[in-house]
């Protein structure tokens, strides 16, 4: 995770996969919800494959939900079910929020098995230890467990 | 989780009393050692599954029992639709009817050992595995519906399969009651190249020697002799489950509020069987199952056609598929009478006993096969439903070994060059896309699946037969 910022309250931005039982967590940090959200993504790409994913073609997307939380969940699902029916990774992604609606951008390619070598496959996001948080600190966290 | 948590009632059974918002108590099928191991979760959850309306008797917990989202994986639990019960998304999970075949070869080890690498190398190239692998069949609209509606039929009469298969699966091959139109256009779209594909995590493609027997005359019934070698398949219901769950999951978050149902946790939602929208989840699910049903058939007809090109004279019958990750409506006696209740089994696996009416006949004496997928190095178990009146968690078994850590803590371990090297070296060839997933599907990442299954035996849920362990892994 990296950090920037200046003065004593530094605002990380970065990811994070943490242990659950047969599954994988998430977590995403960033200074805004947006920012917390692409690193969620990225770090749900990163339960795929470790290699660098070109950026070949964009896709758009958009979801909603009642609260921040449950739209973390359909955001990481809109992922996980373009990836399913493209075929492809993403390796970039920028987020907007307005309110509970969300619009993003994502960058990535066709899933290549030799270049990506893929580690398994997301089927996915759950309401398990789920938290969209912001902490004294500044920091926006995004994070739940993917069914894998 | 500390023992001194649960009421302790044997050596294998540990109760945890209704507290709370809790209606029934909670069981625990498992001796001393395999409770110690689970995480402090699993008795989090199966507490809250024991609050959920309608629930029937106790929430139950298998031996193989680990964390899960919402119910524990290893957790089963009935619903009377009479008395307010629930169906769960949540309860029977993302991946619908996910399950285990096994086909006998009656080929002995040396046959297998002759021609090990090129037999493991034709499997792998010929059962897509692992993510962006694609499949041969593209279903349109009208297949898709057909393939939902039909399971492991379809798949026959699409000349994926046997007609003799049918007896020794689940349903009959056909989950009834399932419903096309109450599946989405996203989840078919993400099925629509999916059919014949084994997926990824656990999931594999296992060839297998017959290594103990422990039952003769079941074993005998069975078909499994020592040193012949089977073939097991453990996948599930692919793109299309998971989207079903994650549709369901959400609507039903929403609509347990509206018909005032207090969730403990999110990941129990869920709605009143007797509700519009609990019936369209359980036509979605039946559906589901049915993709999964079709989808191990096609994949057992795969692995048919490369064992011809080196065995031409094989024969490769079905001795059973079952299903974890279900609800099915099944009769059960419950507080001194017979009924039909929803039973949720969220990685768990049913285990009809001798003289069940839905056995086929041939198996009736003996009971159901209750097929335990191991990990990659350790083996996997064949065991038999116990049941008749003795019927313990509505007839229910553990599904595998259980993991014993997480992928994350797996990967910092292990590596997968290191595991597929040293399994080599004992005669177990693993082939897979992604050598990361190897790493995160370690043996020793699970539990040792020789204490999980004696601890079932122990219980009373399943008796053992056979000990199967690998030669060749195709892992997704």
């Amino acid at each position: 995770m990296q950090s920037y910022g200046n003065g004593a309250a530094a605002v990380s931005i970065g990811w994070e996969h943490f242990p659950h039982g047969a599954d994988a967590g998430v977590r995403g940090f960033g200074p805004t919800v947006a920012q917390a959200f692409e690193q969620a993504a990225l770090a749900l790409t990163a339960i795929v494959t470790d290699a660098k994913i070109a950026e070949q073609s964009a896709v758009k997307v958009r979801c909603e939900a009642p609260d921040i939380e449950q739209l973390l969940v359909e955001w990481l699902n809109a992922i996980i079910y373009e990836m399913a029916v493209r075929d492809m990774v993403f390796g970039r992604f920028q987020v907007a929020l307005n309110g509970t609606r969300l619009e993003a951008t994502m960058w990535g390619e066709s899933i290549d098995q030799e270049k990506h070598t893929p580690a398994c496959e997301p089927k996915g996001a759950t309401y398990t230890m789920l938290r969209v948080a912001q902490d004294e600190g500044g920091t926006w966290s995004a994070g739940c467990v993917v069914d894998v | 989780m500390d023992p001194a948590r649960f009421t302790q009632v044997d050596e294998t059974t540990w109760r945890i009393e209704p507290t709370g918002a809790m209606r029934v108590p909670s069981i625990i099928y498992a001796d001393e050692p395999l409770i110690r191991q689970m995480d402090d979760k699993v008795y989090e959850q199966t507490a809250n599954v024991a609050m959920l309306p309608g629930i029937v008797k106790a929430s139950y917990v298998m031996p193989d029992a680990h964390w899960g989202y919402g119910f524990p994986i290893g957790g089963v639990a009935a619903f009377d639709a009479e008395q307010g019960g629930v169906v769960s998304a949540g309860g029977v999970g993302f991946d619908f009817s996910c399950g285990v075949r096994t086909m006998l070869t009656g080929l002995s080890v040396a046959d297998i050992m002759a021609v090990q690498k090129p037999l493991a190398g034709s499997l792998y190239h010929q059962i897509p595995a692992g993510l962006g692998s694609k499949g041969a069949i593209t279903l349109d609209a009208y297949e898709m519906d057909a393939m939902l509606k039909g399971g492991a039929h379809w798949a026959i009469e699409q000349g994926f399969g046997e007609t003799r298969d049918l007896a020794r699966i689940e349903e009959g091959g056909r989950m009834k009651g399932a419903k096309a139109e109450c599946v989405s256009e996203r989840a078919k779209e993400r099925q629509r190249r999916e059919m014949g594909t084994l997926g990824s995590g656990n999931h594999y493609l296992e060839v297998q020697a017959v290594a103990e027997i422990f039952d003769r005359d079941v074993a005998k019934v069975f078909g499994l002799k020592l040193d012949e070698v089977v073939v097991t398949i453990h996948c599930g219901s692919r793109g299309l489950g998971h989207q079903i769950g994650t549709e369901f999951l959400r609507e039903m978050l929403q609509t347990s509020e509206a018909a005032g149902i207090t969730l403990p946790d999110r990941e129990l939602a869920c709605a009143p069987i007797n509700s519009e929208v609990g019936q369209r989840y359980l036509g979605a699910m039946r559906a589901a199952i049915n993709c999964a049903l079709a989808n191990r058939e096609i994949l057992g007809h795969f692995a048919r056609r490369v064992f011809g090109h080196f065995f031409p004279n094989a024969d490769l019958p079905l001795l059973f598929d079952v299903s974890h990750n279900t609800c099915k409506v099944e009769t059960h006696k419950a507080n001194g009478k017979t009924a039909k209740l929803f039973v949720h089994r969220k990685g768990a696996t049913r285990a009809f006993g001798p003289g069940h009416p839905d056995l086929p006949p041939e198996l009736s004496a003996a009971g159901q096969p209750v097929l335990i997928g191991g990990s990659m190095g350790t083996g996997s178990y064949v065991l038999v439903g116990t049941g008749g009146e003795e019927e313990k968690a509505f007839a229910s078994a553990c599904h595998g070994a259980g993991r014993a850590m997480s992928r994350h803590a797996a990967l910092r371990q292990w590596s997968g060059r290191q595991i597929v090297d040293d399994l080599a070296a004992r005669g177990i060839l693993i082939r897979s896309p992604s050598q990361r997933g190897v790493a995160e599907e370690a043996p020793e990442a699970y539990k040792d699946v020789g204490a999980v299954v004696l601890a079932a035996e122990r219980a009373g849920l399943a008796r053992r037969v056979a000990r199967l362990r690998p030669l060749i892994c195709i892992k997704g």
